[in-house]
């Protein structure tokens, strides 16, 4: 009889790899965002699997519910001719195939044969251990410049988003409230003599 | 197997599957960005799931940070490839890969 993480590590990873494998053999791009989601979903229960309860939510938090939103409203908003984008599509499966292969046999021959593989039993978790707690901790203290300088990368990464999406449309009508505020009297009404000239 | 949890090889394998699985995804889908920036997305969990399973079996937290930066730094990664994404649209009403080619001398 298996223990249950064990159980639920091969369950979550099943699922895992097979919506990863739906996302990039999907033929429509919204399915894709989709299954994307459900190996995010499996990807946070594996973390948490491994007691990484913060890291698990983030992910949740994060990815599902903001960076995937944006796949999706990007693949929905852009209209795009997916019998083009197919093309070929079936041509670079064998090259790619090999490639993965060729790749998951070398990592496999390095976990077995390295030191590293045979780790078997995680360190053991103290029972009033607090994982975001240590994690805060960690941040704030030794991480705490490098804390910063990421949330200075998200600051420039939504200027950079909104500076190159934001357009002003020509012929809109729309107020320019710095012309209206310096506009001068001069520039509205001019007054036309409508005398006679005087030969 | 042992008692109560799986082998830290099966989580790198695991990771190490998954990471393949992004590979393939870029050859497959090479013509459609959007799938592309999904496979580097795939790429990084791959990542990030070796990062925690080193962090959880050799008892330190430094690869949970690092899993943390990741997160922030793809999903900026997410944004502005997205918006560039959008904005190549606007301008070419396609997002082949094969008609990204104007800077070619």
């Amino acid at each position: 009889m298996l223990p249950v993480t064990t159980i639920l590590f091969y369950v979550f990873s099943a699922i895992l790899l097979g919506s990863a494998t739906l996302v990039v053999t999907a033929r429509n791009p919204v399915y894709a965002t989709l299954y994307l989601v459900l190996a995010f979903f499996n990807a946070a229960a594996l973390f948490i699997l491994l007691g990484a309860e913060f890291l698990g939510l983030i992910l949740i938090l994060v990815y599902v519910g903001a960076v995937m939103v944006l796949f999706l409203f990007v693949v929905m908003m852009l209209d795009i001719n997916l019998a083009r984008l197919k093309e070929g599509f079936l041509s670079y499966l064998p090259l790619g195939l090999a490639i993965a292969i060729l790749g998951v046999l070398e990592l496999a021959v390095v976990f077995w044969t390295s030191p590293l593989g045979h780790i078997t039993a995680p360190t053991a978790i103290p029972a009033n251990a607090d994982n975001t707690r240590a994690l805060g901790i960690l941040l704030y203290t030794q991480y705490l410049y490098p804390f910063e300088i990421a949330a200075v990368i998200l600051l420039v990464a939504i200027i950079a988003a909104i500076a190159l999406t934001l357009r002003r449309r020509t012929g809109a009508k729309t107020q320019n409230i710095g012309a209206q505020m310096a506009v001068r009297a001069k520039d509205r009404v001019y007054l036309v003599d409508l005398r006679e000239p005087k030969s | 197997m042992s008692a109560g949890q799986p082998t830290l090889a099966a989580y790198l394998i695991l990771g190490a599957i998954l990471f393949s699985i992004g590979v393939v995804g870029i050859f497959l889908n090479r013509k459609n960005v959007i799938i592309l920036l999904m496979a580097i997305e795939l790429l990084l969990l791959a990542v990030n799931i070796n990062l925690v399973a080193f962090s959880r079996y050799l008892g330190n937290l430094d690869g949970q940070v690092f899993v943390f930066f990741i997160l922030t730094v793809a999903a900026a990664e997410a944004a502005i490839g997205l918006a560039i994404l959008v904005v190549y649209f606007r301008n070419r009403h396609s997002i082949n890969v094969e008609d990204i080619d104007e800077l070619r001398g």
